[in-house]
């Protein structure tokens, strides 16, 4: 599949070519050595600082957030409520063998291994904001392939409007699934559209490492202009639906949680102002942007929309 | 039993650690480059700070019904030490909050008391229990007379009512533990609410001994 550079992504959020990861290489390592030769085939290219401009300013930079903490400061509830649980709790997360499931609207359902739904993709770098509906952000260097290559190779049906995705189900690895704090699976979703938006990935990788089982491995969604918890982490099944789905959290607080998610820095929470944010490792806070910096190329989804409504 | 002398200043001492520790910690987090407080030091030293005003008022609302329960009425004499030191962390809280999280900004300070109900309500504790930090001077204590003081401080039952909402509606969905903090505050209000009303039954009794319409309180 030819990725072709769509024009209303700034310079500095696209993959520079240098930084494409051979994909071969890539799955070779994932399945042989693990991170390790992943990371060295990809590592050099992402200790750069890629400052975004564009609506900002020089005020605020973009420089990728520390690797600890990507790493270290995460919401996975499956693996518990703190933020530090996940990185303790999520380390024996069984992702060899991995499967997941392609279904419903789809004119090709199957279950593929990892290796063959990865495979005939072409991984690439891509440095993303990440905007925590508590009001915390990071900046992000994936490692992943656009959820639109993987849509078209499993051709849904015309009926299909949404996609849902769904995490792992399995109490005795994943120890919060043990209590209700949240209906589980964790199940997201998004409008076929949204999904087919040139920004949307599945990610496989950060920092040119495989994920960690704390950020989601060994597979799952990024949707760059949404809350996180828009993304699913560590997923087992897609499937293409005609009516919208139920999302987690949006089924567990529904005043608070809308399907849509998109960060917008003058609709708050019930509880909290999204106006602003702190980025991890800065001691200001900063101005929440619009779809969090990406309304360029993401805003015509939503045009006619009420955004207060569909918040 | 007389406690030591030195029980005093350690257990002062002991009381201002976390207080020396948060704020050593979040200068070195962001001046040398530390990660004591994690990747979000300022909300971690807002929960941090807040966890301790709870704690200190369920030490201090312990020491009656400790007292009380094993007759160690020297407990007594540290009522008021416990209840400043729920203060002192209550204000450490508020400025870490509006300080470093809110940088001064006074338009979302307002903005939060009257939009965020949980920072209503937070705000609403710490008011309260600025007058009965206020009010903690013996000499105080003579001037408002001891029935009118002791009226004025039960305040503190209120304001741990407040405390644990506004925990409770801080976290996003774990709620265990503002649980946990609501469980320990119930037996301790709990302890006084059987208490007065098995003294006003006494009372009635003692009043009405053969009212046979009067019926006792269940204790």
């Amino acid at each position: 599949m030819i990725i072709k550079k769509p024009d209303d992504i700034p310079s500095s959020e696209i993959t520079r070519e240098q930084a494409y990861v051979n994909r071969r290489e890539f799955i070779r390592a994932a399945g042989l050595i693990g991170a390790v030769g992943a990371a060295a085939s990809a590592g050099a290219l992402v200790t750069r600082g890629q400052a975004a401009d564009g609506a900002q300013g020089e005020q605020f930079k973009d420089d990728p957030t520390p690797y600890e903490d990507v790493t270290t400061y995460n919401n996975y509830y499956e693996f518990g409520t703190d933020k530090s649980d996940p990185a303790e709790n999520a380390t024996n997360l069984k992702i060899k063998p991995w499967s997941v499931r392609v279904e419903g609207l789809v004119s090709k359902p199957a279950t593929y291994d990892l290796e063959d739904f990865i495979k005939p993709h072409k991984l690439e770098e891509r440095v993303y904001r990440m905007r925590c509906v508590e009001g915390w952000s990071m900046v992000i260097p994936w490692l992943g392939f656009p959820m639109a290559d993987l849509v078209r190779r499993v051709q849904p049906l015309a009926s299909a409007k949404f996609v849902e995705f769904q995490t792992l189900f399995d109490p005795k690895q994943m120890p919060g699934q043990r209590s209700g704090a949240l209906p589980w699976p964790y199940t997201e979703g998004l409008r076929m559209d949204e999904a087919m938006h040139p920004l949307t990935l599945f990610s496989v990788g950060l920092y040119g490492k495989m994920l960690l089982p704390q950020n989601g491995a060994p597979l799952r969604t990024v949707i760059p202009w949404k809350y996180g918890f828009k993304a699913t982490k560590s997923i087992v099944r897609i499937r293409f639906t005609e009516t919208q789905p139920k999302t987690a959290w949006n089924q567990a607080a529904p005043n608070e949680y809308g399907f849509y998610a998109n960060v917008n820095p003058e609709v708050d929470h019930p509880r909290w102002s999204q106006a602003r944010e702190r980025r991890i490792g800065e001691f200001r806070r900063r101005p929440t942007l619009m779809f969090n910096g990406y309304a360029d190329q993401v805003a015509r989804l939503y045009q006619g929309m009420d955004l207060r409504k569909l918040y | 039993m007389t406690p030591p002398r030195w029980l005093r200043p350690l257990v002062f001492a002991v009381a201002v650690i976390p207080a020396a520790w948060v704020v050593g910690a979040i200068a070195s987090d962001f001046f040398n480059g530390t990660r004591l407080l994690g990747s979000n030091p300022i909300k971690e030293a807002e929960h941090f700070t807040g966890r301790w005003v709870l704690r200190f008022l369920v030490v201090t609302l312990a020491v009656t019904p400790v007292r009380q329960t094993f007759g160690w009425n020297w407990l007594q004499k540290y009522r008021r030490m416990f209840g400043l030191f729920a203060f002192f962390y209550a204000l450490l809280h508020l400025l870490i909050y509006f300080l470093l999280d809110l940088e001064l900004m006074w338009g979302e300070l307002a903005a939060d008391i009257i939009d965020r109900p949980y920072i209503t309500i937070g705000m609403a504790a710490f008011l309260l229990l600025l007058p009965l930090a206020v009010t903690s001077t013996a000499k105080m204590v003579k001037r408002l007379g001891g029935k009118r003081w002791a009226k004025l401080h039960r305040a503190v039952y209120v304001i741990v009512v407040l405390g644990t909402i506004h925990f409770w509606m801080a976290v996003k969905r774990d709620i265990t533990d503002p649980l946990i903090f609501a469980l320990i505050f119930a037996v301790l209000l709990g302890y006084r609410l059987v208490r007065w009303r098995r003294r006003r039954a006494e009372a009635a009794g003692v009043e009405q001994p053969a009212s046979p319409g009067r019926q006792r309180a269940p204790a």
